[in-house]
């Protein structure tokens, strides 16, 4: 088979002393920040992306990945511990996780959880060197008007996928495209929303936006409710699981794997769904399913295995067709076209090696996860107790350093200031700013290949709808949004973001 | 007199109706072009009547439609945090990163409650000042002028 040829030439990329040392270097911060309370993958990534600059790009991509798994590790270990998740892929796991921690069982639940991500890890390693090489092929094929149409899709899916009512997600998706024609239009020349500042020119930094939403914003909001952060928490002992745990793991993991691989692909953020999905099927399936909510061990195993396959199969389209799935995504996008890589179907055929390299870190990074942050716990959680009035200011600092050292300029902090204070005020008002932020990476794209597809039809809209694969995609986008109105759906989604 | 029942509805459809409002206010020159040859003001008409639309939508249902009220928004921490990120940018090239972050950080420090004028406070600030020049300025060399360009005479 070719794919293990590939992946063992990736392999002996991934594994060179250098990478593995950034793999390492990722994984390890990436969990310490995780386990942080109020900073996710996202904020994670762009406050550390900077200081990749000066590596070479497989070996930035190797530790921008690892980042990634360990700030969804350190989310699922601070959901667990102290029932605060980091983010909506590990609420779910502090539901079971907390209990049974509460239960002087911490231990056990988080080897469970970092067993069955290691698990749903090596098997999504595998499905993406499976999938990605055909998928490539596809996107090959793809024309403007095939991409307009996969964007659509993709935004349609993030609408479906956001908490809260479909108008502020649709409005937040709007004002994201919005933000993302800042700058010089390409076809004219003309500079849009730019006010005269030069900075604004080249539009607004990705990076800087998201350190700003994420960072800042989320900073501030948490300094608000200070008062309420008293954290409690059980003792941590005893980490291997028991016979029993082997045995009842089993099963939920398989599960949550196949269902997390599944959605993953799914632009907009497939991962939460993946976890809400895979706990209710086990609610529905498993063989202990009355003890679910009280601290079972299938609670944890199987949104745990769904959220991390979730997550790894979102690198998918980010690979084959250079389109981002989610933020964390959109920020590697961003970290591509800063080492002067263009992101889409040729990276795999331009640049095997740093293709297949990343694929195959994928799986050492989730190995060291699984042997470094087991032992590793007592230190996890001598950082969680850090008080945050002692943390925030460090966060602060090195978002304000990273967006200097983006391009030395100063004008860059304005902007990420602007932008955490609207991100706060989104944060007040439940707006969810994911949906921007994709709209944002998005509109100049969306723009240019609906220009491109007119251009080519001259002026005609319905190719979009006469070639076969911009149908489908499109199909299926109106589908996702109109199944929205159905009301069993209504009713299922509002349950999995009741929890 | 019109009572806003659901007031995050209200603010979130203000929101949306202002960026809709400033995009159509300043891109109303950029040209439209045709359906074949789209301008640069196509898109952004589009979307700017979009968020137009949608504002009003959601005014309207904060009007109407009973929701969460909103919580107290405490000005201290929003202000402090957002005047030392914007007051570091602007005095990062006169005064330089040491001064410009031992400002940033005392400043934002004092945005929680935890924090008290002492020695300690002080002295932290100057250790994570001198931990960020080694590290960024001198571990990972980004371009930072280390003491700006007033006292440099630059």
């Amino acid at each position: 088979m070719d794919i293990f040829a590939d992946l063992l030439m990736g392999l002996s990329v991934a594994a060179t002393p250098t990478n593995l040392v950034w793999c390492l270097i990722g994984v390890f911060l990436g969990t310490a920040i995780g386990v942080l309370p109020g900073l996710g993958p996202s904020a994670t990534i762009a406050m550390l992306l900077p200081a990749t600059f000066g590596l070479e790009p497989v070996s930035a991509l190797i530790m921008m990945a690892g980042i990634f798994y360990g700030a969804q590790y350190g989310g699922s270990t601070t959901a667990i511990l102290i029932n605060l998740p980091g983010e909506a892929t590990s609420v779910v796991t502090a539901i079971d996780g907390y209990k049974m921690a509460r239960k002087g069982a911490a231990g056990r639940a988080l080897a469970v959880a970092a067993l069955s991500s290691f698990f749903a890890g090596t098997v999504c390693t595998f499905l993406i060197a499976f999938f990605a090489p055909p998928l490539t092929e596809l996107a090959f094929r793809f024309g403007p008007a095939e991409y307009f149409a996969l964007m659509v899709l993709g935004l349609a899916a993030s609408i479906v996928l956001a908490s809260g009512h479909i108008l502020h997600a649709i409005a937040m998706i709007a004002l994201g495209l919005l933000l993302g024609l800042v700058g010089t239009d390409v076809n004219s020349g003309l500079q849009r929303y730019a006010f005269g500042f030069p900075e604004l020119a080249d539009g607004l930094n990705f990076v800087i936006v998201a350190m700003g939403v994420f960072g800042i914003g989320e900073i501030i909001a948490n300094l608000e409710d200070e008062a309420r952060r008293d954290l409690g928490f059980a003792k941590v002992k005893g980490l291997m699981p028991t016979r029993e745990d082997w045995s009842r793991m089993v099963a939920p993991t398989l599960r949550g794997t196949t269902l997390g691989a599944a959605l993953g692909v799914l632009p907009g953020g497939g991962a939460a769904l993946a976890s809400f999905g895979a706990y209710a099927l086990e609610k529905r399936v498993s063989k202990h399913r009355e003890e679910l909510g009280n601290g079972a061990i299938e609670g944890i195993a199987a949104p745990e295995a769904a959220n991390n396959a979730g997550a790894q199969m979102s690198f998918i389209p980010m690979l084959t067709l250079g389109f981002p799935a989610n933020t964390v995504m959109a920020l590697m996008i961003g970290a591509m076209i800063m080492h002067g890589i263009q992101p889409g179907p040729g990276v795999m055929t331009e640049q095997p090696r740093l293709f297949w390299g990343l694929i195959a870190s994928m799986w050492i990074g989730n190995l060291m996860l699984l042997v470094l942050n087991l032992p590793l716990i007592g230190l996890w959680v001598r950082m969680i107790m850090v008080p945050y009035h002692y943390l925030f200011p460090m966060i602060i600092v090195f978002c304000a350093i990273g967006v200097f050292s983006l391009s030395n300029n100063a004008f860059d902090l304005q902007i990420m200031t602007a932008f955490g204070v609207l991100g706060y005020l989104f944060k007040k008002l439940d707006c969810e700013p994911a949906p921007m932020l994709l709209g944002f990476i998005l509109g100049p794209l969306m723009e240019e290949f609906l220009r491109r597809t007119l251009l080519l039809s001259q002026g005609d809209p319905s190719v979009l709808l006469t070639r076969p694969i911009s149908a489908v995609l499109l199909i299926a986008a109106a589908a996702i949004l109109l199944s929205v109105l159905l009301p069993a759906f209504k009713r299922t989604r509002s349950r999995a973001f009741a929890q | 007199m019109v009572v806003v029942k659901s007031p995050k509805e209200f603010y979130a459809g203000a929101i949306y109706l202002a960026f809709g409002v400033a995009g159509l206010w300043f891109g109303w020159n950029y040209p439209m072009g045709t359906a074949g040859r789209m301008g640069a003001g196509y898109f952004p008409k589009v979307l700017s009547a979009a968020l137009i639309l949608l504002g009003l939508v959601a005014l309207v249902r904060g009007i109407r439609i009973n929701g969460a009220p909103l919580d107290p928004i405490r000005l201290k921490p929003f202000l402090l945090i957002a005047a030392a990120c914007s007051l570091f940018g602007l005095m990062i090239e006169p005064i330089g990163m040491i001064g410009g972050l031992f400002v940033l950080i005392l400043l934002s420090a004092m945005a929680s409650r935890e924090f008290r004028w002492s020695p300690v406070a002080l002295l932290g600030a100057a250790g994570l000042v001198a931990a960020c020049a080694l590290v960024f300025v001198w571990g990972l060399s980004v371009q930072m002028p280390l003491v700006g360009s007033w006292f440099t005479g630059g």
